[in-house]
């Protein structure tokens, strides 16, 4: 166990002095989107996930931004530049604006 | 209001024109819908060949697919069905599936999932793709061709495609609950651990990753197995369903299922309709392939013009001095039920005549070509398999007025209910009430299906048999051949004076081929 925590320490201490400040944000934003989904599973466990439609479009919800964001932090990292030839981080996130239209369109009309 | 007067006028006239621009009912808009469908197939198909291939190889596919007959039977004009227009969201689907997969753009992943919504909104074998899908994916991952453009690719199309498949109603909860969406489901979870695993491993030395990595191995392994039991168990992931098993095992639905199993979809394609379909390329493959795509072409359009562009309602066939003779009966008989029976006459037949009845006698049937009520389609079936009184207690009880079967005994039509007689049977004996109905009792002591002297005196005694040969028996079919004398089975029938008790005749058709008879009333008391 003390070697796990040496290691997540080492970990850290890398990814505060090599990650741009960009990705950084990027990061925090899925920490946020993580807790939402994280809140409404405990909920769904505690409470029940009764008008399981409503349930499924929050949580879908909570993932898909999730997924989305890793989607948008992959193209945008410098480092994956080669396997995303012409794509430039505007037309990345042009492209996570449009698949949010999309998918919130969708669980508006799921809520109920 | 008044002020308007003058332009009053104008606007109907303009509107009375609009009106005869687009005079289109909607029987003209679903018999042009397939063949323009067909044509966006064989676009989207180019498109996709060009997207593996080269554009060379895509032409010579569209080429191919625009000729192939079971498509084309499904795609004539005025074959309106789900698989015309499924067959091209299915391209579509894969079309911008392998777009995505090059870019590795979030817009075509959006896309996908849009393509992949217009699929299941069409139809329900939407299934195999959101499982083939998956299964690439899967396979990229095994070969080790799995990169962040697939990650994309594949998160955004489950996420968004997810949510939108469960806006139709026919699909609902379905893509969390049921194990045919499960290889998505998996497949997704495991992108993320894929992905988070390569990143991890990128920022660490590789002691430090291996220490960390069997620590998470434990931990979420625990985990996984916790959470799938207390969901299986608790009944949250619904048991595998008959469809999907009959894709791991073919014989399945045949053991357990026999609706499933009786559907001609579902059954093994015989060599003879190989070569239907294929005819000499079956044998002759690696030969003058030149030779035979000519030969192939012309074939296609012979099969398209001979079977596939012509009625299957009304029959023709050729008569000895070479005329055509037509075989109108079944609309006939139809238009005899129309007629002369009550408007809420309840008519029992067996399912494959469901839909054409309700279309074209208008008139209430037990069973149809939806074939998700498979107990009811299974009574119907018992009463058919059943002797007249076990059939008449059965036929009060679903409140029948009129029974209609199909005969080909007399023209030597194949596809009667005689020759289907032993699915009904099967589908009959599958439910619990129809315990007692057992396959084997239909056959002959050598085990045959016939209907001569031999056959057993189950079927000779069974509903179906005597309204299918009531009076036939005194019937000359064939020169030198006794009377009662089925051509399609080749036999002289073996039950030939018999009487109807519970039925009466009520019409039969000019061939023979519709024969409708009504259900008696009960006897009054003391008769």
């Amino acid at each position: 166990m003390a070697q796990i925590g040496t290691v997540i320490s080492k970990f850290y201490n890398e990814y505060q002095i090599k990650t741009s400040k960009k990705l950084k944000v990027i990061d925090a934003y899925l920490f946020y989107i993580l807790l939402t989904g994280i809140v409404q599973f405990v909920y769904c466990i505690l409470v029940g996930t009764f008008p399981f439609n409503s349930f499924l479009s929050g949580f879908i919800s909570s993932v898909s931004c999730f997924v989305l964001g890793v989607c948008l932090r992959l193209q945008v990292n410098p480092e994956n530049k080669s396997q995303f030839y012409g794509i430039s981080p505007e037309r990345g996130f042009a492209d996570f604006i449009f698949a949010h239209v999309v998918l919130h369109l969708v669980v508006m009309n799921f809520i109920g | 209001m008044l002020g308007f007067g003058k332009k009053g006028p104008t606007q109907t006239q303009n509107a009375e024109k609009q009106e005869t621009l687009l005079t289109l009912s909607i029987l003209t808009l679903a018999a042009i819908l397939s063949p323009l469908f067909s044509s966006f197939t064989t676009i989207i198909t180019y498109l996709l060949t060009k997207e593996v291939k080269n554009a060379g190889a895509g032409l010579v596919a569209a080429a191919f697919v625009s000729i192939v007959p079971g498509y084309i039977s499904r795609s004539v004009a005025g074959s309106y069905d789900n698989e015309g227009i499924a067959i091209f969201c299915m391209l579509l689907t894969y079309y911008t599936w392998i777009k995505a997969v090059k870019t590795g753009t979030i817009l075509w992943g959006t896309l996908t999932a849009l393509a992949y919504f217009y699929m299941v909104s069409s139809w329900g074998g939407y299934v195999f793709l959101i499982n083939l899908i998956p299964l690439h994916v899967l396979t990229l991952m095994a070969t080790g061709r799995f990169s962040h453009r697939i990650y994309i690719a594949y998160s955004t199309l489950y996420c968004v495609g997810t949510i939108l498949s469960m806006q139709i109603s026919f699909v609902g909860f379905q893509p969390v609950q049921s194990s045919e969406h499960m290889l998505a489901l998996g497949v997704f979870g495991l992108c993320q651990i894929v992905a988070f695993v390569d990143y991890i491993r990128s920022k660490l030395s590789k002691n430090d990753f291996e220490t960390l990595y069997t620590f998470l191995i434990y931990t979420v392994g625990i985990l996984a197995i916790t959470v799938g039991g207390v969901l299986t168990l608790s009944g949250k992931i619904s048991p595998w369903t008959g469809r999907f098993y009959s894709l791991l095992d073919p014989s399945y639905a045949k053991n357990h299922i026999p609706i499933i199993a009786s559907v001609s979809e579902h059954q093994p394609t015989s060599w003879s309709s190989f070569y239907f379909d294929l005819q000499i390329l079956v044998f002759l493959f690696p030969a003058v392939v030149t030779l035979l795509l000519i030969s192939y072409t012309f074939h296609c359009t012979w099969v398209t013009s001979e079977a596939y562009s012509s009625p299957s309602i009304v029959l023709s066939a050729r008569s000895h001095d070479g005329g055509r003779i037509i075989f109108d009966d079944f609309r006939e008989a139809y238009y005899w039920l129309k007629m002369n029976t009550p408007e809420d006459a309840r008519i029992m037949s067996w399912w494959d005549y469901g839909y054409q009845i309700t279309a074209m006698a208008n008139r209430t049937i037990l069973v149809d070509n939806n074939t998700w009520n498979n107990t009811h389609i299974s009574r119907v079936g018992q009463a058919m398999a059943s002797s007249e009184e076990k059939a008449y207690e059965i036929m009060k009880e679903l409140d029948v007025d009129y029974v209609l079967v199909i005969f080909g005994g007399l023209t030597g039509y194949s596809s009667d209910d005689i020759n289907k007689f032993l699915w009904m049977v099967r589908i009959g004996g599958s439910t619990d009430r129809g315990a007692h109905i057992k396959e084997w009792d239909y056959y002959s002591s050598n085990g045959e299906f016939r209907v001569d002297k031999e056959g057993s005196q189950t079927l000779l005694n069974c509903l179906m048999y005597k309204m299918c040969y009531y009076r036939f028996g005194q019937v000359y079919t064939e020169g030198g051949k006794p009377p009662g004398y089925d051509r399609v089975r080749a036999a002289e029938i073996g039950n030939k004076d018999f009487e109807l008790d519970v039925l009466e005749e009520a019409y039969t058709t000019e061939h023979w081929l519709v024969r409708i008879y009504k259900v008696k009333d009960l006897p009054n008391r003391g008769v």
